[in-house]
């Protein structure tokens, strides 16, 4: 079954084509990793999905149906921002914050399942601004993951996050994927751990410059060599 | 007597309510502004022959509102549109009080509270008004609570967080007029703020932080209105000055080590 079909998306911002002309489907069950360097537009493209940023022209279609005509789609999506921000003082326990993203506010049973599968159950009680940067990934995926979403949305954090914890998260997703039969949709820096996880590859450097089965991209050394050099570029601009 | 005690916890409840959300948001001098241009309210009121109670509602929560859509509109930061709003109050007030020829008594009751004076009437319409408003939050309270915590993420729910922002500014000036009757314009932003900031420091979860800035800014007012009535001396002040007593008290506790560090 269809889940994502995009078409033609073109973002222009004053100064920059942020995204040109990019076209892919996710269909269910796909975990999609989306690999680009910095500034290819990997946030524009989910801020646009999630209906952020309404600027843009093309179409994105969520089940069927134009993101532009209905916001239904939004309740079937759990999304981990790259940072989550918050008041660092914010009164609010690992529980409350799993709460907020429940619907259906009697279902406390949920709270506790999800996150014992996260491993953050002896946390529950913790203020959130007290936790790692580790912790508090699993604290948003287990509030994304609360309400039962079809499709996961991962901005993968970039730093902050120590080496068991990213170990632990790139398991929870295998699991979300072969066992529960989430679609994800995730963007990441590392390709090796793209390579393990993600049966479908889109790689984004404002155009959209390969989509297909992640064992294409991967056995293809012209297409990583592209990938590094565009990355390498983007890093050598930036420093 | 019992009449003040009655209203002056009622507020309480609902300022600390109120307060909170506007406090996490980073809008705690919003209380204040609503405060000072309802001050113009009710010089308009006076000026007109209108009950300037009703008329500060009309003012303030138009003006409160109407500030919150220029803020979105022109990316205006919340300090700076607080200001505005803050000091364009105090101005209208000023022009209506010369133009009706001066300062009256009316004015001192509004600015520094008269809550041992407060009529059956008024009892009703505070108890009322705090009724309706804590039903609307308990009924909103995921929605209010999420969207305060992080907009973005509140729309990627679902959640309608432009309508939830305007709900809380209206919210918010229906409190804080309510309120004036107990502290006046000047301090009113002293109940919004000193409990929450308070309740904040014991590193609980959200629902009893509320709680805990709930029994704070009860206990303050009930002890201040007795100790005014006693000694004979402003309720305000008092009642302000032990909400501050509880904070201090509270930072006593926590740099002795006592509570957690966040």
């Amino acid at each position: 079954m269809l889940i994502v079909e995009i078409e033609n998306l073109t973002v222009q911002y004053p100064d920059v084509k942020a995204l040109d002309d990019v076209s892919f489907r996710v269909d269910q069950g796909d975990f999609l990793g989306i690999i680009g360097p910095n500034g290819a537009g990997k946030s524009t493209l989910f801020d646009s999905m999630l209906g952020l940023n309404t600027k843009y022209t093309g179409t994105i279609k969520f089940f069927g149906e134009d993101i532009r005509k209905s916001k239904n789609y939004l309740k079937e999506i759990g999304y981990v921002p790259q940072k989550p921000i918050f008041e660092k003082n914010f009164p609010a326990t690992v529980s409350d914050v799993v709460r907020m993203g429940l619907k259906n506010e009697s279902d406390e049973s949920k709270i506790n399942e999800i996150l014992q599968q996260l491993w953050i159950h002896e946390l529950r009680n913790r203020r959130i601004g007290e936790l790692s940067g580790g912790q508090l990934q699993r604290v948003f995926i287990a509030k994304a993951l609360v309400n039962n979403p079809k499709i996961l949305i991962l901005d993968e954090p970039v730093t902050g996050i120590d080496q068991q914890s990213i170990e632990l998260f790139y398991s929870i997703l295998r699991e979300l994927n072969s066992k529960q039969k989430i679609t994800i949709i995730w963007s990441s820096h590392d390709l090796d751990a793209v390579n393990q996880l993600a049966n479908h590859v889109a790689c984004l450097n404002r155009t959209l410059f390969f989509h297909g089965e992640s064992a294409k991209f991967f056995s293809n050394d012209e297409l990583i060599k592209q990938y590094s050099e565009a990355s390498m570029q983007e890093h050598m601009h930036h420093h | 007597m019992h009449r003040a005690l009655i209203s002056g916890i009622a507020i309480a409840i609902l300022c600390s309510v109120i307060g909170l959300f506007l406090v996490l948001r980073r809008y705690s001098l919003f209380g204040d502004a609503i405060a000072h241009s309802s001050f113009g309210g009710i010089a308009l009121g006076l000026l007109a022959g209108i009950y300037p109670l009703w008329t500060a509602y009309g003012v303030s929560i138009a003006s409160a509102l109407i500030i919150t859509k220029i803020k979105d509109r022109y990316n205006i930061s919340g300090d700076a549109s607080i200001a505005v709003l803050l000091s364009s109050g105090i101005a209208v007030g000023l022009v209506i009080i010369g133009l009706s020829g001066g300062f009256t008594i009316d004015i001192f009751s509004f600015l520094f509270g008269s809550i041992l004076l407060v009529s059956v009437n008024d009892t009703i319409l505070i108890l009322s008004l705090t009724g309706g408003i804590l039903v609307v939050i308990l009924l909103l309270y995921r929605q209010i609570l999420y969207s305060t915590f992080n907009e973005e993420q509140a729309k990627v729910s679902g959640i309608p967080v432009e309508k939830i922002n305007y709900l809380i500014v209206f919210m918010a000036g229906l409190t804080v007029v309510t309120s004036i009757q107990l502290v006046g314009v000047l301090l009113i932003s002293a109940l919004f703020v000193i409990p929450n900031v308070t309740a904040i420091m014991y590193g609980k979860g959200f629902k009893q932080t509320a709680i805990i800035s709930m029994s704070f800014s009860i206990f303050s007012v009930v002890i201040g209105i007795l100790i005014s009535y006693i000694f004979d001396i402003t309720p305000a002040g008092t009642i302000v000055l032990l909400s501050i007593g509880l904070f201090a008290g509270t930072i006593g506790i926590k740099s002795a080590g006592l509570l957690s560090k966040h």
